[in-house]
């Protein structure tokens, strides 16, 4: 029936490149530095175990006699420690890639879980209106009224109450997205609220619901990819977001322990030593969360203004 | 307007009802009180006697009640820590905080308006350009680094300021500054720098935006071609009218000061309500967190009210819509 176009059909890398999202992407300084300044922070942090020259869990592997040296440009500086040690004799460089592993992994897990969270109760709301709409949309009012790190430090402390010391390796971890995803989610849950509201009385949503597509397939496969473009920009945006505050609560010593630090962990721990003149405990790791904060921010800047379609 | 006023304080009433009820559970969930106050040698009967007269015996719903029953009459109970009177302990530490986020305000309004100004008046040229960028990573800085960055480079090898404490404070019966004396002075600025950082990218933008859209403004086109000079045109025209906005943004930003300055007391050990909280915190010390979660989100979110209630007064557009 239809004729046979010569031209093949474009793979997804090919449309990928082609599309306007790529050209702004490249024309953008800013963002590709972001980008690559990004990418070598993620990938130094995940290959961790084969670039740090010490593992900081290993306790045997630490030597006391090797405690505060200084970075190695300075006097009395050491090899393997290229940016010296703490007052355990343990490696900064390696304490923070393994740092930044644990900060960016509980980045990550606690934008996934308020993603999940955020779309599904989202839909629920817009789509079904009603009493489900008024409960989500006032629990989201409230968690909103009240100020974010508060509450984070408030479940956050209080949920460690109740780990078992058996669970509490992992518990911690989970405990802090938790306490990170529990007012994230809220912000996905409106946007998406909004946009299904306005898809639900579209055609395609009542063709489709004539033909008898059950709610569930209509929600997820029909209107869910039609609200997604914001989303995508503020969920890089509160990948960032994520990551500070598990820094200010490990900061604050509700976060990680030392035990298993991550980047606000070992901050925490420097700072103590900030007087005794070991300046570089506290200042790398500050270094680096500093870099991976501002790269996210500024990549999701970039895609903030990119895919607004007021300023194409 | 009337009926936006009383939605507006109803939503108020509501949120601080659920904060309470937030705070109560986390005082019920977390130990039971009868064990913290008496010894181990107490008796089954003193247990019970205790439990009758706390309350604890009466029905979930009944307790919570009148927990915010006591909490609006300013009673939060003792601390389980030294056995003082909550809201007594919490008031000693407020002027600090108050004052600290006093002094921060002022610096973010003192920097981030002549920053906005020029941001928007000079924008093609490179420094313009450097703020803007830097406005960017001031908004990614944790705020915490940026007090630590401050206390190494002014503190620990400058020797300029102080890095902790507050200072010499006057008593003036009711409250106690540390702004008279020059010890307290000193030793503000560097909190208060910290505290303002994000507030003065804040507002730097936002006066940046409204700069922009007011210099369009056919007003402007006027004074321009009456012969106006172009400073008077900058400073008496359009920036008065971007002032709404930011005094507005201010106002509502105060609440959230007060809440994140618990962060820079931590860092600066400043003797606020912040840094009693996180101490109370590292005890669990219940009554404390509780309270100091209702006094903040009372100021939260009264600021809040009042702002938009204010809006609905000056704005005529708000009257009659119901929002």
């Amino acid at each position: 029936m239809t004729d046979q176009t010569d031209t093949k059909v474009p793979s997804r890398a090919e449309r990928f490149f082609d599309s306007d999202l790529w050209w702004s992407f490249k024309s953008h300084k800013s963002a590709v530095g972001a980008a690559i300044v990004l990418a070598l922070v993620i990938l130094t942090a995940f290959l961790a175990p084969l670039l740090s020259p010490q593992n900081p869990y290993d306790l045997a592997a630490l030597e006391l006699w090797n405690a505060e040296l200084p970075p190695i440009w300075m006097e009395g500086g050491q090899m393997p420690y290229l940016l010296g040690t703490d007052v355990q004799g343990r490696d900064i460089l390696s304490g923070i890639l393994y740092g930044t592993r644990i900060s960016i992994i509980i980045g990550i897990a606690s934008v996934a879980v308020s993603l999940v969270v955020g779309i599904g109760l989202g839909l629920m709301a817009g789509y079904y209106g009603g009493w489900i709409d008024n409960v989500l949309m006032r629990i989201g009012d409230v968690l909103l009224s009240i100020p974010i790190v508060l509450v984070a430090i408030l479940v956050s402390s209080v949920a460690q109450q109740f780990l078992s010391p058996a669970w509490r390796e992992a518990g911690v971890a989970a405990v802090l997205v938790m306490a990170i995803a529990m007012y994230s989610w809220v912000q996905y849950a409106r946007v998406v609220r909004a946009q299904t509201m306005v898809e639900r009385r579209k055609e395609y949503v009542m063709a489709s619901r004539l033909v008898g597509t059950p709610a569930r397939r209509l929600m997820l496969k029909h209107i869910l990819p039609n609200t997604l473009t914001p989303i995508f920009v503020a969920a890089t945006l509160n990948f960032g977001l994520a990551i500070l505050i598990e820094a200010t609560l490990s900061f604050l010593g509700v976060g990680m322990p030392p035990n298993q630090p991550s980047l606000g962990t070992l901050i925490r721990v420097g700072n103590q030593y900030l007087f005794s003149g070991s300046w570089w405990i506290v200042l790398f790791p500050s270094i680096q969360l500093c870099i991976l904060v501002v790269a996210v921010n500024m990549l999701g800047d970039w895609l903030r203004d990119a895919l607004n379609p007021k300023l194409r | 307007m009337l009926a936006f006023i009383i939605k507006r304080l109803a939503n108020a009433v509501f949120v601080m009802l659920s904060v309470t009820f937030l705070a109560f559970v986390i005082f019920t969930a977390v130990g039971d009180p009868v064990d913290q106050m008496l010894n181990e040698q107490a008796t089954q009967a003193q247990r019970d006697d205790l439990r009758e007269r706390l309350g604890l015996d009466d029905p979930f719903l009944v307790q919570y009640a009148k927990f915010v029953g006591r909490a609006a009459q300013g009673d939060f109970g003792i601390s389980f820590r030294n056995q003082q009177d909550v809201l007594t302990m919490i008031g000693e530490r407020f002027p600090a905080t108050f004052e600290l986020v006093l002094v921060a305000t002022l610096i973010s309004l003192v920097v981030g308006v002549p920053m906005g100004v020029i941001t928007a008046i000079r924008r093609q040229t490179w420094y313009a350009e450097a703020m803007q960028f830097t406005s960017i990573i001031g908004v990614s800085l944790p705020s915490f680094v940026v007090g630590i960055g401050l206390i190494l480079v002014f503190s620990v090898w400058l020797g300029w300021f102080p890095a902790f404490g507050r200072g010499e404070t006057v008593d003036l019966g009711w409250w106690t500054t540390g702004l008279l004396t020059p010890s307290g002075r000193m030793s503000i600025i560097l909190p208060a720098l910290s505290l303002s950082l994000f507030q003065i990218t804040l507002v730097m933008r936002l006066v940046r935006a409204e700069m922009l859209e007011v210099l369009r403004s056919d007003f402007i086109k006027f004074a321009r071609s009456r012969g106006i000079p172009a400073r008077s045109i900058h400073f008496r025209h359009a920036l008065r009218n971007c002032l709404m906005p930011v005094v507005t943004m201010t106002a509502m930003q105060i609440g959230g000061l007060i809440a994140f300055a618990l962060v820079t007391e931590t860092v600066f050990q400043w003797p606020g309500m912040g840094l009693l909280f996180i101490q109370a915190v590292t005890f669990v010390d219940v009554p404390i967190m509780a309270a100091y979660l209702c006094i903040v989100a009372l100021i939260f979110v009264a600021l809040n009210a009042i702002v938009d209630m204010t809006y609905a007064v000056i704005d005529p557009r708000l009257k009659g819509a119901d929002a």
